[in-house]
């Protein structure tokens, strides 16, 4: 069976300089789409990807990441919105690019498909009462 | 039949003779049913299709006050307020004083501050990394204000023989203050641009972001809920009428700045544009920030979201006809913000219905392009239907306006600012 998910990781900066996306392709056959990277040598990195593969390869995959050190967090935790913020404007909508907030017809209430989000924080800005939170 | 006092009497005619006596109430009339709890209150949304089941006539008679809403940006909203004579005693007229670090406006006497939505602390970077974030500014300490936290104040005078001191440093608090008041001198517009971005780079506009090459389309007003365009001549909305505002009550205090009585209308008197704008005045210690928050535009500045609703006596079919408005019956320009609009241009790219906007997607220049709000539909209903209550429950009393907005007749219009060059 095949997974698909986004998740956020993040390495140590013992780990920066060591090639771990690679051995997620060589050993476990998994096709990987990185949505953002932030990686300075000799800090901590942060990388947002999107990973693929067999299910079983998968977990072992994740197994090995968190063997050598990287911390793992699936991306939905990381962009929510603030309810008590949200006005439901609209102004995110057209912003987002992989289509993560829908006018919803009849109530015309923004709705956030957090499954959509690819964490690339153009909302956040783009908010006008900052509704919309990033937690790295 | 929910009819006011004379128009019972009337009502034991034959029905026949009924729709040829022209419908008319009055406000004291339409005030004493909501004193007993019996005025018969539709919201904007839902008086069309009351219109459309009972037809204007009957409607008319049977519904005595429709209520509309808008919750948007609106950046020309600022607060006053007094905050007491400290001991001994500072005079901020002619000094200096800032809120939470974000300047006010010190052109008073001794104890009246003044701050504007868009003030901006000091250190601010503003644009100088563009687009700037404008995270916090005045509209966040009126926000923060509301909410009934405490806010720095700091303030530096000359001093004079009343008035010694020449530095205040203290916490405020919404309760301790003598007045606290809002006064926004332009919202609630009647009709507003459709921004769209015809560069090939992203625009930072009070519109929102605006992609290149019409990568979107941002629009401003509530449709059908708007106040304005549910009275499109200002029949029943003047002067001294009782508003919702920020979540407690309001008055308009006069036209708004820009107010464009005479711009181009649709049959139905809908303006094509831009057209009145009101100035509205309330109690800030009754309104809740739910009902004004701070606001950020990126690449632009701070602001403040406010929430109006504004209740509309009907006391004529055609009052109450102009509150049938529908979103078909609302056109809008569309604009281009990267040249068209900073240049002072009057070309439009088109106009498109508030139905296609709120469909989601308009065609400009045979593109499609995705359309979004940036006031709140949702919000603006909910206001609409607090008024409701309010006026249900007897909470709310209307008011006769003490004088009219200018209407067409004035012959008012917006002018530009033409510029006389100063030679030394």
């Amino acid at each position: 069976m095949a997974v698909s998910k986004r998740i956020v990781l993040r390495f140590p900066s013992r780990l920066v300089d060591r090639p771990i996306v690679y051995r997620l392709v060589k050993d476990y056959d998994l096709e990987f789409n990185i949505l953002k990277a932030s990686v300075t040598p000799a800090e901590e990195g942060v990388m947002v990807l999107q990973l693929k593969g067999d299910r079983e390869e998968y977990d072992r995959g994740i197994n090995y990441l968190l063997k050598t050190g990287v911390q793992i967090q699936s991306l939905s935790q990381d962009v929510t919105r603030n309810e008590e913020r949200c006005t439901s404007c609209g102004a995110c909508v057209a912003i987002c690019p992989s289509g993560a907030f829908e006018l919803e017809k009849g109530t015309r209430r923004v709705i956030f498909h957090d499954d959509k989000c690819i964490a690339c924080g153009l909302c956040i800005k783009a908010c006008p009462p900052r509704a919309m939170e990033v937690h790295f | 039949m929910s009819v006011s006092k004379p128009a019972c009497q009337i009502d034991n005619y034959e029905a026949k003779y009924y729709h040829t006596i022209v419908m008319s109430k009055t406000i004291a009339e339409i005030n004493e049913k909501i004193r007993a709890g019996k005025a018969v209150v539709a919201t904007a949304a839902e008086i069309t299709d009351i219109v459309k089941e009972k037809g204007v006539a009957k409607a008319a008679r049977e519904i005595d006050v429709v209520t509309t809403g808008t919750f948007g940006p609106m950046c020309s909203s600022g607060i006053y307020f007094n905050t007491g004579h400290a001991k001994p005693k500072i005079k901020f007229g002619g000094g200096r004083a800032y809120l939470n670090d974000v300047q006010a406006y010190t052109g008073f006497a001794a104890a009246d501050l003044m701050i504007g939505a868009n003030a901006l602390p000091d250190d601010d970077p503003r644009n100088r990394i563009h687009p700037g974030e404008f995270n916090y500014g005045g509209g966040h300490v009126i926000e923060e204000l509301v909410a009934g936290k405490d806010i720095k104040l700091v303030a530096t005078a000359y001093g004079t023989d009343c008035y010694p001191r020449k530095r205040l440093e203290t916490w405020i608090n919404i309760k301790d203050l003598n007045e606290a008041v809002l006064f926004n001198m332009r919202n609630a517009y009647q009709n507003y641009n459709v921004a769209v971005n015809l560069s090939d780079k992203t625009i930072y506009t009070y519109m929102g972001v605006l992609k290149p090459k019409l990568g979107n389309a941002n629009y401003a007003t509530a449709g059908h809920l708007s106040p304005l365009l549910n009275d499109p001549y200002y029949q029943t909305i003047g002067i001294g009428t009782r508003i919702f505002l920020g979540g407690g009550t309001g008055f308009v205090s006069w036209n708004g700045t820009q107010h464009n009585p005479t711009t181009p209308r649709t049959e139905n008197g809908v303006p094509r544009s831009g057209g009145g704008t009101l100035a509205v005045i309330g109690d800030l210690k009754q309104m809740s920030p739910r009902w004004l928050m701070g606001t950020s535009m990126l690449g632009y500045g701070s602001s403040l979201t406010v929430g109006i609703g504004i209740p509309i006596p009907i006391l004529s079919e055609e009052i109450l006809r102009h509150t049938a408005v529908t979103d078909d019956d609302i056109l809008a320009p569309v604009v281009d913000y990267s040249t068209d609009y900073p240049e002072r241009k009057p070309d439009i790219l088109g106009e498109v219905s508030y139905v296609r906007l709120r469909s989601g997607k308009i065609k400009v220049e045979g593109k499609e392009v995705t359309t979004a709000s940036l006031s709140s539909y949702p919000r603006a209903l909910e206001i609409a239907l607090t008024l409701k209550e309010w006026l249900q429950k007897g909470k709310f009393l209307l008011t006769e306006p003490v004088a009219p907005l200018p209407g067409a007749e004035s012959g008012i219009t917006v002018k530009p600012l033409e510029i006389r060059p100063i030679e030394d």
